[in-house]
């Protein structure tokens, strides 16, 4: 039988959508001045060009921005009706959705994300959490937390790289709802989105102060999370920083919220539907380069149908496609900087080295940027690297188990506890599974599905505190 | 599922049968649903749009199974599918009642077009093994080389597996070398657990190809379906080395419904599928917008309908 080729022709996205501007300043007390810090250059990870300079905050401006969230918070919006609240809330999600193009395609460059993927996830995802927040803003009192709960005040918050936006949209929402002002430093490898997300908050006309966007490196989130005028922490990133903080923040008063790592398992019992399993596997480590807290990156499959899965697996992940992440039709994107392809490089020799099976897709990659091929390593046992540590990139690890016990043992048997997969046709085993699993959010029957409405956060090492859902309005309300 | 060995026994008995279909993996909606919108996302442009929309064409059964069609109807839709449009090769089949096979065999002499029939009862198949076997053998001896069968649809939800199964395998044995494709009526089967377990039944049972539906019942051709569709004809050839091909047929009228399905025989099936002897589409007012979006394609300007014959 003939073979036919059917290459699909280059779809890339226009970069022009972008807007991209050859330098982005600081966005402190309504308006974009320089920093005093040494400005960063933000990387293209797909071709390793520089994107923009981006001027970033010295201490003395991590002060003035915190100072004015404080003014912000006292005189207007922490004494303003929720529902006048409200009306900015909504303006921010609609001019969103409005820009939301633009938005996707500067995420895709400055991250390197699929622009499939910031398209129909990030920029809806982080329009909606503004929309779900809004209508929180004047019904605060029916939230379960007593009467007229009041804010906490000046919100100190600093988020990672994998979701600029989206994370930004999950940090900033909920705490202008519950009548917090903000000050938010984006990643030093990302920080254009949250900038672009400054002006819109600027042409929404928010009283000046009431969000501060301050980029830098850790340098600039220890300033913020230490300084005395901040009232409520909140930070999303690695388990390290997250402890750093914890300590220096003890004995503070400061409220504080923690997401942090995962070393998630998705369990796939041998009555799972099983090609929506693959499918369900597929998304939970390879969507966003397995730059995801939750990814599902330990694969628990019972032993009687791992050969089949397995090679169902191979075969899906074969076909997908890795590249420019601007081309509408790519699955897998780039790297979003060399640090994390060299993390990435080295735990997968330590696989190697400790006698994981690995199987890389065959898939070509560019010639330059940063990319890694999508990686399965078979006979994966406990003790190994990659069955414990974060590897934060697009490399999973299959284990098996004989028993439902069994699989509960292995996937708790970490630090961690952010998510879980279960895949059954069973609904009671759904259940138990549910019951037993620490983990913060489990999927059943699907992996990687955000909804605002919808709490997320972790057990143990993975953090606390909740965002989104009624649960994530408490860790921005004095209750 | 082990080799070509064990299928034979899962057919030796009704219960056998029952147990192997109930034992297949469970479809979740959801997931499936989920899978098929990101398919329908890739962007297919330029070089690989033509190339799409010509093997599109290539794989039409250009069909008209209407109580009002007359052998002036026929002969008119077996020009068009001799002869598309200028310089566009014959599509694949044209699809007609048994009564009208003759018509279309002297009409598509020497052209190369299939000739295919809809038979045993169809659209309902309501009716007895008898009557279906002499419609079928009638559509054969005026000239089909491809037959279109309907399945019992109450057998198989009433649980008569072992029924639908002979009656394909006693349609099969009287089609002889001609082509059979199995109707499932997927629109009536309802859930996607049991066009899983259909399209198993048909395989099992000889059928050359799957085919979701009769177009006279909605839903027809989803995107979903076809995709489990597909799933089935893969893992068919995984444990038995053989390539059998699937149908959508009904519902899908645009070139960009027709590519996103070739996107899902090209991701879910494999390129080896990508052949009108193993996917084709069951189809009437589509082959006129994929002969538009041709020509837009070639000439870069949309040109309107009434440049295309209406047949």
């Amino acid at each position: 039988m003939d073979l036919v080729n059917w290459e699909y022709a280059p779809a890339p996205e226009s970069r022009a959508i972008a807007n991209l501007k050859p330098s982005y300043r600081m966005f402190v007390d309504g308006e974009f001045v320089e920093g005093a810090g040494e400005p960063l250059k933000s990387v293209n990870p797909a071709t390793e060009e520089v994107l923009a300079e981006v001027s970033t905050a010295s201490s003395a401006d991590v002060d003035r921005a915190v100072k004015a969230a404080r003014r912000a918070h006292d005189k207007t919006w922490g004494r303003m009706p929720g529902a006048e609240r409200a009306k900015y809330i909504f303006r921010i999600a609609r001019m969103i959705a409005e820009r939301a193009r633009e938005l996707a395609v500067l995420e895709s460059l400055d991250n390197g994300k699929p622009i499939k993927e910031a398209r129909d996830t990030d920029v809806p995802t982080a329009a909606a959490h503004f929309f779900y927040h809004a209508g929180w803003a004047d019904k605060l009192d029916y939230a379960g937390y007593g009467p007229d709960p009041r804010p906490l005040g000046v919100a100190g918050q600093v988020i990672p790289w994998n979701f600029p936006l989206l994370m930004a949209a999950w940090k900033i929402a909920p705490a202008l709802a519950c009548g917090n002002t903000v000050v938010l430093k984006p990643a030093e490898t990302t920080p254009l989105t949250a900038l672009v997300l400054a002006e819109i908050i600027q042409q929404a006309e928010l009283p000046p102060g009431v969000v501060n966007i301050l980029p830098g490196a850790g340098d600039v989130g220890a300033e913020l999370v230490n300084h005395a005028g901040v009232d409520k922490v909140a930070f999303t990133g690695s388990t390290e920083v997250g402890k750093i903080i914890q300590s220096a923040l003890a004995g503070t008063g400061k409220k504080l919220t923690l997401e942090l790592g995962g070393k998630a398992a998705n369990i796939v019992f041998d009555d799972a539907p099983l090609d929506q399993a693959v499918e369900g596997i597929v998304n939970g480590i390879f969507f966003n380069q397995g730059h995801v807290c939750c990814a599902g990156s330990r694969l628990l499959v019972q032993e009687s149908i791992a050969e089949e899965l397995l090679a169902k697996l191979h075969a899906r992940v074969a076909t997908l496609r890795v590249g420019d992440p601007l081309d509408k039709n790519t699955d897998v994107g780039a790297i979003n900087s060399r640090e994390q392809l060299t993390k990435i490089t080295e735990l997968v020799a330590s696989g190697e080295r400790e006698g994981a099976e690995r199987w890389t897709s065959p898939c070509p990659l560019p010639d330059k940027g940063f990319y890694f091929a999508p990686t399965v390593f078979a006979n994966v046992t406990q003790s190994m690297r990659i069955a414990r540590e974060e590897i934060f990139g697009p490399v999973l690890s299959v284990l098996t188990f004989r028993t439902p016990d069994e699989a509960l043992a292995k996937a708790n048997n970490t630090p961690y506890g952010l998510s879980a997969g279960v895949w059954t046709e069973k609904g009671s085993r759904i259940l138990w599974m549910a019951d037993r699993l620490r983990a913060g959010v489990v999927w059943a029957n699907t992996f990687n599905r955000f909804d605002p409405t919808a709490p997320f956060g972790g057990y143990q090492e993975s953090g606390f505190g909740r965002e989104g859902g009624r649960a994530g309005l408490e860790a921005y309300l004095d209750v | 599922m082990g080799g070509t060995t064990e299928l034979t026994d899962v057919t030796r008995d009704e219960a056998s049968l029952r147990r192997f279909l109930h034992g297949l993996p469970g479809v979740d909606a959801v997931g499936l649903e989920q899978r098929s919108a990101g398919l329908a996302t890739r962007s297919i442009k330029k070089a690989s749009k033509l190339w799409a929309i010509d093997t599109a064409i290539s794989m039409v059964d250009l069909t008209t199974l209407e109580g009002a069609d007359t052998p002036g109807k026929v002969r008119s839709l077996c020009a068009k599918a001799r002869r598309p449009d200028d310089d566009v090769p014959p599509v694949a089949a044209v699809c007609v009642y048994p009564d009208l096979v003759a018509t279309a065999k002297e009409a598509l002499a020497g052209s190369g077009v299939n000739i295919a029939s809809v038979a045993t009862a169809f659209p309902s198949g309501r009716s007895t093994l008898k009557v279906k076997l002499t419609d079928t053998e009638f559509a054969i001896e005026s000239g089909a080389t491809e037959v279109d069968m309907v399945i019992d649809r109450g057998a198989f939800l009433s649980g008569r597996y072992g029924q639908v199964f002979d009656e394909i395998r006693t349609i099969k044995a009287a089609c002889g070398d001609t082509h059979l494709k199995v109707i499932l009526e997927t629109g009536e089967l309802a859930t996607y657990d049991n066009v899983r377990r259909a399209s198993w039944l048909a395989l099992l049972a000889g059928g050359d190809f799957i085919k979701t539906s009769t177009g006279k019942v909605s839903p027809a051709a989803t995107l979903p379906v076809t995709n489990l569709m597909l799933q089935a004809v893969r893992d068919w050839h995984g444990v038995t080395g053989q390539h059998r091909g699937v149908k959508p047929a009904g519902g899908i009228r645009t070139t960009k419904d027709a590519i996103r399905h070739l996107v899902a025989v090209h991701e879910v099936a494999g390129a080896a599928w990508l052949t009108p002897h193993l996917f084709r589409f069951g189809a009437s007012s589509l082959l006129n917008d994929l002969l538009m979006q041709r020509r837009t394609q070639l000439d870069g300007h949309y040109s309107g309908p009434d440049y295309f014959s209406v047949d």
